[in-house]
């Protein structure tokens, strides 16, 4: 897989987010250093006032084994690190996962979000009535509960005793170990994103609660007769909204609060949050835009994109099956699904 | 004021496959590019150089194909003489300028001819060539131009002495680097050429005679078997070029010798082109038989032929819309080559990357849709080349779709 850790600081992860949790350094655990990055390393380096550091893999060391490369940086003192793998879609609350993390003072804390399908991921159980983790169940095929594990861990430098510098799986090899040590918590994701879960199971939930509504006649849909924009069905818009007439929506469009949907725009499965803009001819399917965001005209959006608070999608792009973080402004096409991209670990000072 | 002549090497119809599918159902000079035939960019450039009296296209195409816009030309340039002349064997650029040497000498006798190829995108700096040539008095003078030092092995490249503008030494797509000054495609010669050419015939000739490895080929090109020895003779000069050139070899350089044209129109006749407004960016060419709604935003670098229907909030950007398209509402079409007759649909995009300044093998990037493909609404069609007559009702990405 290409990693680009040029994307990691442009739009990957909430640097500032992470400063604010105390991050200091900053290690990014890629296949190749790109040197055109450096200068803008030195300038978020600058910004921040912390230090990036490259741990560059030789051979592919796996999910666990980046951290044992990067072993001098992580483990220089007692204070506990972050690891950070995969995309993610919004500002993770890690101030509250670092408190978490302090005061159960065990080895380590995963972070799990919830899912209405958990037979397709790995389920984290956790003991009765307690944070602390049992076992994991991969793809399982009774139902033995619905948290998954969402990719963000804190642990303590202890944990690189445990990793050898050679290919290991963090997930199957070293977790095991720390739960059956009694050593692993599991941190629910607060809030809205809790609930969600991945972006698209809640846009199936959305569908299926807006045929409920239609099935039952309920007085909250948005009525065709009345609207002629509303294509389809489904269709539940907030009073406050503000639709343009030329608009086309439909089906299955959750529209929130102040939302502004301008002339010629073009909506279907997707939800636009409160105080969102929608301007001229856009076009989106299959995607969620998050509070405060603005998408540019005749821009397309698609293929469960996940816009966060405050994003900026400039004109005329394509942005295809992108999580993009909060208060990001992007200003060129996304033209493939970004998937799991680099991995991050840092150390909290 | 000596008489001069120009020739055009249009070349034929196996040449443009590079260009396919465009040049299925459009001869490759015939291709509108910033509104014009792709021929019509050094015919009327030429047809401004003081005291050229006639331009001869060679190629070829059959007679008929290039019947009408000889015609039309005629009428657009009434003082001078304009004439298609058919290959009909493959004598090799050289080897066809010779074939057809009375027809270019016939009186009014010129003193000097030039010769362009058809397959680049220049500003014709004919009356500077021809400040240099007259001053050195050599055989010919070509258009150097500067290329990135990357690409420079993909052309003909060029040694010049600095001090005399003195072709030093020419190799054809060399293995190595040599300069980043290469071949143009734009000479200008003295009416001896023909003399030299003769020269350089007899000693293929010659060579096939006394080595029977070499296998007979009738074929002389102008550039390895005339100008290398020229060079060689210090008979040619090169007249370096700093305005914009580009080689239209592909159906995505045909965008972009687009916009550079439009940008040059932009300049030299801004009545052509569309009038900017706040819905039209300049440089943006619309064809007067055209349909363009007020509200569709258009340009920059953006050509329409004649017949194009463009609908209600319609977007289009760094393209060209042949003749007889509809795009309906909200549609946009970005970085892409829409052919004739095509529709396409409501809120379907139809979107490519910008021309790279290399091409990576089975990278597509410009989107070219062929000849009446049609394209269901809401669709997506980016970095594809999409045959003709095809219907598309699904989204698609690089990808040929036959």
């Amino acid at each position: 897989m290409a990693q680009t850790p040029g994307r990691i600081l442009q739009q990957g992860y909430d640097i500032e987010a992470l400063v604010k949790a105390g991050v200091k350094d900053i290690v990014l655990a890629v296949n190749y250093r790109p040197e055109v990055m450096v200068s803008v390393l030195k300038k978020t380096e600058e910004e921040f006032g912390i230090n990036i550091h490259f741990s560059v893999e030789t051979e592919p060391l796996g999910t666990a084994g980046p951290l044992a490369l990067a072993r001098d940086i992580l483990g220089k003192d007692d204070s506990p690190f972050f690891v950070l793998n995969s995309d993610v879609t919004c500002v993770y609350p890690f101030e509250s996962f670092r408190d978490f993390h302090l005061a159960h003072g065990n080895e380590g804390s995963i972070m799990v979000t919830k899912v209405a399908e958990p037979s397709a991921y790995g389920v984290v159980v956790t003991k009765p009535g307690s944070t602390v983790i049992d076992r994991f169940v991969e793809k399982p095929v009774e139902f033995v509960g619905n948290r998954i594990n969402a990719g963000i861990y804190i642990f303590n430098p202890s944990v690189l005793d445990r990793i050898q510098l050679q290919p290991t799986s963090i997930e199957k090899e070293v977790f095991p170990a720390i739960a059956a040590d009694g050593q692993l918590h599991s941190f629910d994701l607060p809030g809205f994103w809790m609930d969600v879960g991945q972006p698209k199971d809640y846009l199936s939930g959305t569908c299926l609660y807006l045929s409920h509504l239609t099935a039952t006649h309920s007085p909250l849909l948005t009525d065709p007769k009345q609207n002629k924009w509303v294509y389809g069905g489904n269709v539940l818009v907030d009073p406050s909204a503000e639709i343009d007439p030329t608009a086309v929506i439909g089906p299955n469009v959750v529209i929130g609060p102040d939302a502004k949907i301008g002339p010629g725009v073009r909506l279907q499965r997707c939800v636009v949050l409160s105080n969102a803009v929608v301007r001229d001819h856009a076009w989106i399917a299959n995607s969620i835009i998050g509070w405060n965001s603005n998408v540019g005209r005749w821009t397309r959006v698609e293929n469960i994109t996940v816009l966060g608070d405050d994003v900026t999608i400039k004109d005329e792009l394509y942005v295809n099956g992108a999580s993009v973080l909060p208060h990001k402004s992007i200003s060129t096409s996304i033209t493939e699904p970004r998937i799991v991209m680099c991995k991050l670990a840092s150390l909290l000072a | 004021m000596s008489v001069t002549k120009g020739v055009i090497l249009a070349g034929g119809p196996s040449k443009g496959t590079r260009m396919r599918p465009l040049t299925l159902d459009c001869p490759k000079p015939l291709l509108p590019i910033a509104g014009k035939p792709m021929i019509w960019h050094p015919l009327s450039a030429l047809a401004k150089v003081p005291g050229l009296t006639e331009i001869i296209i060679i190629g070829f195409y059959e007679d008929s194909v290039m019947s009408s816009f000889i015609k039309e030309s005629k009428r657009e340039f009434p003082n001078i003489g304009i004439s298609y002349l058919r290959e009909y064997k493959a004598l090799g650029t050289a080897g066809g300028l010779y074939h057809f040497r009375d027809s270019i000498l016939r009186p009014p006798v010129p003193q000097n001819i030039f010769i362009c190829n058809i397959d680049i995108c220049s500003a014709y700096p004919f009356q500077e060539m021809m400040d240099l040539h007259s001053k050195h008095r050599g055989v010919g003078t070509i258009m150097g131009v500067n290329v990135k030092k990357e690409t420079a092995v993909r052309y003909g490249c060029i040694v010049v002495d600095p001090e005399t503008q003195q072709m030093l030494h020419y190799v054809e797509k060399p293995e190595s680097w040599i300069s980043n000054t290469v071949n143009g495609g734009i000479y200008l010669f003295d009416k001896s050429l023909f003399d030299e050419i003769k020269v350089a015939m007899d000693e293929k000739t010659a060579r096939a005679a006394e080595d029977p490895l070499i296998k007979p080929d009738e074929r002389l090109r102008l550039e390895q078997d005339v100008i290398v020895p020229l060079a060689a003779a210090k008979k040619m000069h090169v007249y370096q070029s700093r305005d914009f050139w580009r080689q239209i070899k592909t159906a995505a350089s045909a965008v972009t010798a687009s916009s550079l044209y439009l940008s040059r129109l932009q300049k030299t006749s801004p009545d052509f082109l569309a009038k900017p407004s706040s819905n039209i960016i300049p440089p943006v060419y619309i064809d007067s038989t055209a349909t363009i709604d007020p509200s569709a935003k258009i340009g920059p670098n953006v050509a329409i032929g004649p017949g194009v229907v463009v609908g209600e909030g319609v977007r289009v950007k760094d393209a060209i819309i042949l003749e007889g398209t509809t795009l309906e509402k909200h549609s946009c079409v970005l970085n892409s080559i829409v052919g004739a007759n095509c529709t396409v649909g409501a809120w379907a995009r139809v979107d490519g990357a910008p021309e790279p300044e290399q091409d990576v093998k089975g990278q597509i990037s410009v989107t070219i849709l062929a000849t009446e493909v049609s394209l269901a609404p809401e669709t997506l069609v980016r970095s594809c080349i999409v045959l003709p007559n095809k219907s598309l009702n699904r989204n698609s990405a690089n990808e040929v779709l036959l």
